[in-house]
């Protein structure tokens, strides 16, 4: 798994796109750019296929039956598992355990971080130092291996996994904002802004945060596919979401044991991690092209 | 210079003494109490129960707790295994080396992966080659790799039964000992290597455009000089601290990887004291990877102000 990814900095580039345009929707800049569509329709149907899982889902997906380990087609489209389980059921019910997690950790923890970098970069001085400090340390610890031991600690359930992925996501949301705002507060309309006396809280919520939102959107898509990767390898691990809940990890950890007479239950759930992750991926990295073209030969194309 | 070790030294510090602050509320963030939960059943025996919170030093205030604790930490004691006995330490560095080898091993498959193709894809542009590596790479940034440990065993054990699926022999120059090693080692070291390469592949871009660049080739130099010599060398530079910062990615990789093939590292023992909620030597065991992953980073820090002349004023 790569380390944790973080969006550059704003650069000359960035501002300059912000400026001309900040009213633009995002995903308008995402039009003419073939593989962030692709990116973006892989997102859309994930989604939908979660969402809408209790309706597409041919059977319950924790009932067992007695073809064990089927292979596909016949009554189960994509093979059952060890218990005799609908394996289309379980990813699909896995999508939508996946996908909640990591919505909801990636909105917290970009909620928290926005939040504290928007203070250490706007106030700078101690609360800056104070803040910033304490986002090194707790990035001075490997992702996986952070989350782990909050789990450990608290003891592996669905709380306790969204307050540990929590913590591991929300320093690359405060690093980023921070240096988001340190480049806008130098503006002439923030100068302005000051100068005519506006309150802190109206310069920050009217024009601080809209500029920076250009990375901070970027780095919510990359975290999104991290955060995947990171719940399906604690599920894996069997610290994730507790059994017999779906979820894509566990179902790959039970699938291994019974590899030798039935792959389908160790191939199905990788191919929706991996499907799902290059998604988000392919979609951020076209969210952060269209935003700094300076970055533009870096990437795919 | 000087100076500039010497702030790269001290901002070691404060995240060091963090690491140990974290790691001691691990225990206590444990809900309920760490006693009860440990003692499970015989939960309620009051001599039991005293005679533990005072092993723990729970029954002080938290402050004298921190400093007992910190210095027995400074001491290299980190306590005792509730399960085997044995001091956690003793217990680590029983296991350490095999982690150091995993990560080695795997550091090494991806440099070997990363930078040739890395290499390739630069100077051909766009061409099928770069189309294709950077295809894959992008696929291995999506791969989870513990999946992709699933999918070679599949391969290479269950199907070709080539390579053994997991288990471990003491280290030897042996094919009895590097067949173990083998997949894990592949398996951590490509899902580094999309990192890598796609590092390799910009960094060199942006050097090839560089006017020495052009100097060079039009002194007549044989291509393949101008990119060893003069590209890739400066290339290598954001490529290093790449590699240093997937150090994080590489010790939580080990920790999968382990678990996929019965590997027995520090990977290992923290998912099996956790699941018997050994606490001392799950906070132990965490403690040390984190020190380790802030050392590896201070020493690729320290090799890039050697490499850079330019990082040692600005620092």
């Amino acid at each position: 798994m790569p380390s944790q990814p973080t969006v550059d900095e704003p650069t000359g580039a960035v501002r300059q796109w912000l400026r001309g345009r900040a009213r633009m929707p995002l995903l308008r800049t995402l039009r003419h750019d073939r593989i962030g569509i692709a990116g973006a329709v892989i997102v859309a149907t994930i989604i939908g296929a979660a969402a809408l899982a209790p309706w597409l889902a041919p059977y319950d997906p924790t009932a067992m039956s007695s073809h064990r380990l089927a292979a596909p087609g016949g009554i189960f489209p994509l093979g059952s598992d060890e218990a005799g389980r609908d394996l289309l059921s379980r990813v699909l019910y896995g999508a939508r355990t996946s996908i909640q997690v990591s919505v909801v950790v990636v909105t917290l923890a970009s909620l928290i971080g926005v939040t504290l970098g928007l203070l250490a970069g706007f106030y700078r001085g101690v609360l800056d130092g104070v803040i910033m400090r304490i986002m090194d340390m707790i990035f001075a610890f490997p992702t996986l291996l952070l989350a782990l031991a909050v789990v450990a600690a608290l003891g592996p359930d669905t709380r306790n996994l969204i307050i540990a992925l929590t913590v591991v996501f929300v320093p690359s949301f405060a690093r980023v904002t921070r240096g988001a705002v340190l480049s806008i507060s130098k503006e002439p309309y923030v100068e302005a802004a000051r100068s005519a006396g506006l309150r802190d809280r109206r310069i920050i919520l009217k024009y601080i945060l809209p500029n920076s939102m250009a990375p901070i959107a970027v780095q919510f898509t990359i975290s999104l596919a991290y955060a995947i990767l990171v719940e399906a390898s604690l599920g894996y691990l069997g610290l994730g979401v507790p059994p017999p809940a779906p979820s894509w990890g566990s179902m790959l950890s039970t699938g291994k044991a019974f590899m030798e007479i039935s792959v389908w239950p160790s191939l199905v759930p990788g191919i929706c991690i991996m499907i799902t992750v290059l998604g988000f991926n392919l979609l951020g990295d076209a969210l952060r092209d269209s935003l700094d073209p300076r970055l533009r030969s870096r990437v795919m194309r | 210079m000087i100076r500039a070790v010497g702030f790269r030294l001290a901002s070691v510090v404060p995240v060091l003494l963090g690491i140990s602050v974290i790691s001691f509320f691990l225990i206590r963030l444990v809900p309920g109490d760490v006693v009860s939960s440990i003692l499970g059943q015989d939960y309620g025996d009051p001599e039991l129960e005293a005679s533990m919170r005072e092993y723990f030093g729970l029954d002080r205030p938290v402050h004298e707790q921190f400093g007992s604790w910190f210095t027995s930490l400074i001491q290299g004691d980190l306590g005792h295994s509730m399960r085997t006995g044995r001091p956690v330490t003793e217990e680590i560095l029983d296991r350490f080396p095999q982690t150091l080898e995993l990560a080695l091993a795997a550091l090494l498959v991806s440099v070997a992966i990363s930078i040739p193709l890395g290499v390739i894809s630069a100077t051909r542009r766009n061409g099928v080659l770069d189309t294709g590596s950077r295809l894959i790479s992008l696929i291995g940034l999506s791969l989870p790799n513990f999946w992709l440990g699933i999918l070679l065993v599949l391969v290479f054990s269950v199907h070709l039964s080539w390579l053994p699926s997991g288990g471990y022999t003491p280290f030897a120059f042996s094919w009895d000992h590097f067949k173990y090693l083998l997949l894990p080692a592949v398996t951590l070291g490509t899902s580094l290597a999309a990192v890598t390469m796609r590092m390799t592949r910009s960094a060199l871009l942006e050097v090839l455009n560089q006017e020495y660049v052009r100097t060079a080739r039009s002194k007549g130099l044989r291509e393949i000089v101008v990119i060893n010599r003069h590209a890739l060398r400066n290339a290598l530079i954001p490529v290093v601290t790449v590699i240093g910062i997937q150090t994080g990615a590489l010790l939580g990789g080990t920790v999968v990887i382990e678990q996929v093939f019965s590997w027995p590292g520090l990977g290992t023992l923290v998912i099996r004291a956790i699941s018997q909620r050994d606490y001392p030597l799950v906070q132990g065991t965490i403690l040390f990877l984190a020190v380790f992953y802030v050392v590896v980073n201070l020493i690729v820090d320290l090799i890039y102000l050697y490499l850079d002349p330019r990082l040692r004023h600005d620092a």
